[in-house]
């Protein structure tokens, strides 16, 4: 669902842009508000949220789409954790649908994918990798990385079972934002994926906004 | 495959277990009464941060559901397992577990005190307790199968529970290429509408299976089925797990 934002980049507590390739790993607090914006278009933002008092409740791909009884993520989700408790609601989508049964890139499902030869290429699962390695404050390891959104990619289903990848429906200057129900640890890698043509092998920049509450 | 059957036991509905299963055997899963579901997780048993990644197997092979053909995939590009035989056509990875509050919303709360082995269990916490057997906890369980029970979705999203899916006597069959932790139980699927707690029992036979060859039917099920082998393949040259 298409749903414009009431906040002001103006107002906004923090900016970061977050290089293809580049993690972003900070955490959110409770009534925070932030936005991730696709500033090129159609660039992927592998993103995994965990409850920064207790990182082993952590977002749920599964809880969320059994629950909400759909296997797209819009404006009016309520992102739920492993123990269905609300983590985030996304509160404004310009882009109208994102996927969040894909999973993320790794260098070894690279290999499965596309051809064996690319098994050294940069993949968000290095980029996690690297985040949790250099952030041991946060208590996350390799074992807390699991199934993720993947903001502004559009992997459609069709009602005979069959997955597919289209051209993406994100532009630049689309963004969704989400409002945290808990404090949370936000960890997105700016996907680097050179061999999809959902980004038109072109990954790009994104940019994350954050609003206190009362903005 | 020979067909000497080295081992086979049932396990009743609402009920879970776990066993090691080595590459080179197969594991036939049968519903014995028809509308069964068995929650399955996979690990490799060395190093047990390698686990099933159902959206690598979902993306990999271009699909929603799972069936003939189909291989399952560790987060390290690497098969488990390939179902080589399936009378169902479609099992689920993508729905998650019954918890304690789903059952409870759906069928009431049956306490092991009140009613002994008619309790009613559920899939999340089933996994907990086989999880906790190898030293992990809820940290390491990873979106599961839900074998025989089918979850389809429309052209908007929209998700549905597809009743009657699996019948008395229908069964789908799992080749080991790798050593895997195989995690189940047999709690319903949370998505399941029956007004009863279903309890299903699921037998299961275990048997050697033959080499695999070049024209096998999952390895070349699809280009990157056949990449996904040749991971496992050096795998198997590195832990010598397979001759």
């Amino acid at each position: 669902m298409i749903k414009q934002s009431q906040l002001s980049a103006d107002q906004a507590s923090s900016r970061h842009t977050v290089l293809a390739g580049d993690y972003f790993i900070q955490v959110i607090k409770k009534g925070q508000t932030f936005r991730i914006l696709d500033l090129e278009g159609n660039q992927a933002a592998d993103t995994l949220f965990y409850n920064a008092q207790n990182p082993a409740e952590r977002y749920s791909a599964m809880d969320t789409i059994r629950e909400q009884g759909n296997i797209y993520l819009s404006a009016g989700t309520t992102l739920l954790s492993n123990e269905c408790n609300p983590m985030l609601e996304i509160v404004a989508d310009t882009c109208g649908r994102h996927d969040t049964i894909g999973g993320a890139c790794a260098t070894e499902s690279n290999t499965v994918r596309y051809s064996l030869e690319k098994k050294c290429m940069h993949a968000c699962r290095d980029s996690w990798m690297l985040a949790v390695a250099e952030h041991e404050e946060y208590g996350i390891g390799k074992r807390d990385i699991t199934h993720n959104i993947n903001f502004f990619m559009n992997v459609p289903v069709t009602s005979d079972g069959l997955l597919t990848f289209e051209d993406g429906i994100s532009d630049a200057g689309k963004y969704v934002e989400m409002k945290a129900a808990m404090d949370v640890i936000v960890l997105i890698s700016n996907c680097p994926q050179l061999n999809n043509p959902c980004n038109a092998y072109n990954p790009t920049p994104v940019e994350v906004l954050i609003w206190n509450e009362g903005n | 495959m020979s067909d000497e059957i080295l081992y086979e036991d049932t396990i009743p509905g609402g009920a879970h277990w776990s066993m090691l299963m080595r590459a080179g055997t197969c594991l036939k899963l049968i519903d014995k009464h028809g509308g069964a579901n068995v929650g399955m997780l996979f690990y490799n048993p060395s190093n047990t941060l390698e686990r099933y990644n159902a959206p690598d197997t979902l993306k990999c092979q271009h699909t929603f559901k799972l069936s003939r053909g189909n291989c399952l995939y560790s987060d390290m590009g690497r098969i488990f397992c390939s179902i080589i035989n399936d009378s169902v056509g479609w099992h689920d990875t993508v729905a998650a577990n019954s918890t304690k509050s789903i059952v409870e919303q759906k069928w009431g709360q049956h306490n092991y005190q009140d009613f002994k082995n008619d309790w009613y269990l559920n899939g999340h916490d089933s996994f907990l307790v086989e999880l906790a057997k190898y030293g992990m906890n809820e940290r390491d369980m990873a979106a599961n199968l839900n074998l025989f029970s089918k979850v389809a979705a429309d052209d908007n999203g929209n998700m549905s529970y597809v009743e009657a899916n699996s019948k008395a006597g229908d069964s789908i069959e799992l080749r080991f290429e790798m050593d895997t932790l195989v995690l189940f139980h047999t709690c319903p699927h949370p998505m399941n509408t029956a007004t009863e707690y279903p309890k299903c029992p699921v037998s299961y036979q275990i048997r050697k299976s033959a080499a695999v060859a070049d024209d096998d039917y999952c390895k070349n099920f699809r280009e990157e089925n056949q990449r996904g082998f040749k991971n496992t393949d050096l795998y198997n040259i590195g832990c010598g797990c397979k001759s």
